[in-house]
């Protein structure tokens, strides 16, 4: 496979990264290289082969429904970049 | 005192012969004088760690001190530790002080051991050469012109120069194997699950494990007893029972079956790098161990497994960084998506972004089962060899990495040559299994070589037993770099 200018924007946009048009060769060339080196798995045989997730194959256990933390929300909340009246701010999303 | 072992440090702690106080001013002396050329440490803070050391001191003269009471460390950046900076070596964490502890940081804060700072590492845990921090590349104090390895670079380069008797590490495809090799110290990486999550920056859950480098196999031990636990909050956390990992350490090697896989000795392998290998097997066998040749035929196939999965979970776990609850904002944007965009684009180095960007390809629509379910299929195959190998012999010994340390900056632009050089170190992250990196010679220019013994699920005992045997008929691990 080779990915073209537009996958490379695609995937820059997926993953909410802005790519500059002077970056978007380099970064395609180096995917493609790196997706080279995985395509090698494609030639390997894996039917009847169970995907592995952990290593111990663990079941993940329940909780009981119950409050374990304190609050912290100021603590938490020192941390953002803006916030008003106890919540994030961002940009507005909807009109 | 410098360069005393940890059990040392210890001992002379319990006698009374040196406070606790008196170390972590040693150690931040010395760190004052060499962190500048190193650049192992992010954060430093005299005063917190001076604190911790008179608090350490006063539970001694309390009569509760526990046998590493007082003992100063180092942290890997990506472990929160509350009130220190917790950036994982980016940029889009270089304004976050961490609310809470890791388990890890708890642990060794119940233990009553003493934070001398907090080490550099590559961006989120993502490199093999210590080249993709934020703060800088870290200098192998060995040769300032080679690369410390990745990404426990500052934590391995830390112990090495002797600014630190120990420091904890995480490894997720060989972070704390390979830079141990490159610096001439010891690490280990437990069985995925014995050390908790829980506080870590999350880079590749399913592979992501807490270690440590140490001088020698008896502190990796010591301070294993202190990290290991079940930990109700990290979902993967393996509910055992607590054992002590040093109660194999006298225990002689005659009889132990050693496996060599042929897959790790063959093409691509340096001269220098199987000399030193196949002198630590006869130093082994001399122990009265015997050799076993196995087989681990999927190990090519760890490269393509492990650059799916591990980039898949990074670009999940990497989606947190958005610029609302913490970390880096981009200073003007036009939206909501143009403040992620920017956010992102500024906060993430080139390699961060790189991987980010191979798994959001990998579990985009249409792609998933091609991808992400494949490479966990090969996983599977990966886990199976060394089930297979493990039913003749009791632990695997190999290279860490098929040279010792390359020269900083020759790797910078092709990210898939320096992938190639995780081969020996990726299995058994993919597998789950615990490895060690063990200093065993050094190459003609005078860097390091370490060697590699992986051992079954939760053999970290027998592990670091025939690690400790090792050492006690060597002297590779007391050598030092001239600084």
């Amino acid at each position: 496979m080779s990915l073209t200018q537009q996958d490379v924007a695609r995937i820059a946009k997926l993953a909410r990264i802005a790519v500059t048009e002077q970056e978007i060769d380099a970064i395609g060339q180096q995917l493609n290289d790196i997706f080279g080196l995985i395509e090698k798995m494609q030639a390997v045989n894996t039917d009847n082969v169970e995907p592995m997730a952990h290593p111990q194959d663990v079941a993940l256990r329940l909780r009981a429904d119950a409050v374990t933390e304190q609050d912290r929300r100021d603590a938490f909340m020192a941390l953002a970049p803006q916030t008003e009246a106890g919540l994030f701010l961002v940009p507005k999303v909807i009109e | 005192m410098i360069n005393a072992s940890l059990k040392a440090l210890a001992g002379q702690l319990a006698a009374g012969t040196v406070s606790s106080e008196e170390l972590a001013r040693a150690y931040l002396d010395r760190i004052e004088t060499l962190n500048p050329l190193l650049n192992a440490f992010i954060s430093l803070d005299r005063d917190k760690t001076l604190a911790e050391a008179r608090a350490a001191d006063a539970r001694r003269a309390a009569g509760s001190a526990g046998p590493l009471t007082g003992v100063p460390l180092a942290h890997k950046d990506l472990f929160c530790q509350q009130g220190w900076k917790t950036s994982c070596g980016s940029r889009m964490l270089d304004n976050f002080v961490s609310p809470y502890d890791a388990h890890v940081v708890e642990q060794c804060k119940a233990a009553g051991m003493v934070t001398l700072g907090r080490t550099n590492m590559d961006e989120f845990a993502m490199g093999s050469s210590n080249e993709n921090s934020w703060y800088g590349p870290v200098k192998n104090p060995w040769d300032v012109n080679a690369i410390p390895g990745g990404s426990s670079g500052g934590s391995a380069v830390a112990v090495a120069a002797r600014l630190t008797p120990v420091a904890t590490a995480t490894d997720t495809g060989g972070s704390i194997r390979q830079p141990a090799s490159h610096c001439g110290i010891t690490g280990l990486k437990p069985t995925y699950g014995v050390v908790s999550r829980y506080g870590m920056v999350a880079f590749a859950s399913s592979l992501d494990q807490g270690g440590v480098v140490a001088q020698t196999a008896e502190d990796c031990a010591l301070m294993l007893n202190v990290m290991a636990g079940f930990d109700k909050r990290d979902s993967t956390s393996v509910e055992r029972a607590a054992e002590d990992y040093a109660r194999d350490l006298a225990r002689p090697l005659a009889g132990l079956k050693v496996g060599l896989p042929r897959e790790y000795f063959a093409e691509g392998l340096s001269p220098e790098v199987a000399r030193v290998v196949e002198a630590a097997v006869a130093e082994l066998k001399k122990q009265g161990a015997t050799v076993v040749d196995v087989s681990l035929p999927n190990t090519a196939l760890s490269i393509p497994s492990y650059y799916v999965i591990a980039p898949a979970e990074a670009s999940s776990n990497l989606s947190r960084y958005d610029g609302v609850r913490y970390g880096h904002r981009a200073a003007e944007y036009a939206d909501l998506v143009d403040m992620y965009e920017k956010t992102r684009a500024e906060g993430f180095g080139a390699e961060v972004k790189r991987r980010i960007m191979v798994g959001t390809y990998v579990l985009s629509h249409g792609y998933y089962d091609a991808y992400y379910i494949k490479a966990q299929k090969i996983r599977r195959l990966i886990a199976n060899d060394f089930v297979e190998a493990f039913k003749s012999c009791d632990v695997i010994l190999g290279p860490v990495a098929p040279t010792a340390a390359f020269d900083l900056g020759s790797m910078n632009n092709d990210p898939v040559e320096m992938y190639l050089s995780d081969i020996y170190t990726l299995s058994v992250n993919l597998a789950g299994l615990p490895g060690m990196s063990v200093p065993a010679g050094f190459a003609a220019n005078g860097r390091p070589i370490g060697l590699q013994l992986i051992g079954n699920y939760f053999g970290e005992a027998r592990l670091l037993n025939v690690a400790h045997q090792f050492q006690l008929a060597t002297d590779w691990h007391t050598q030092q770099p001239a600084l």
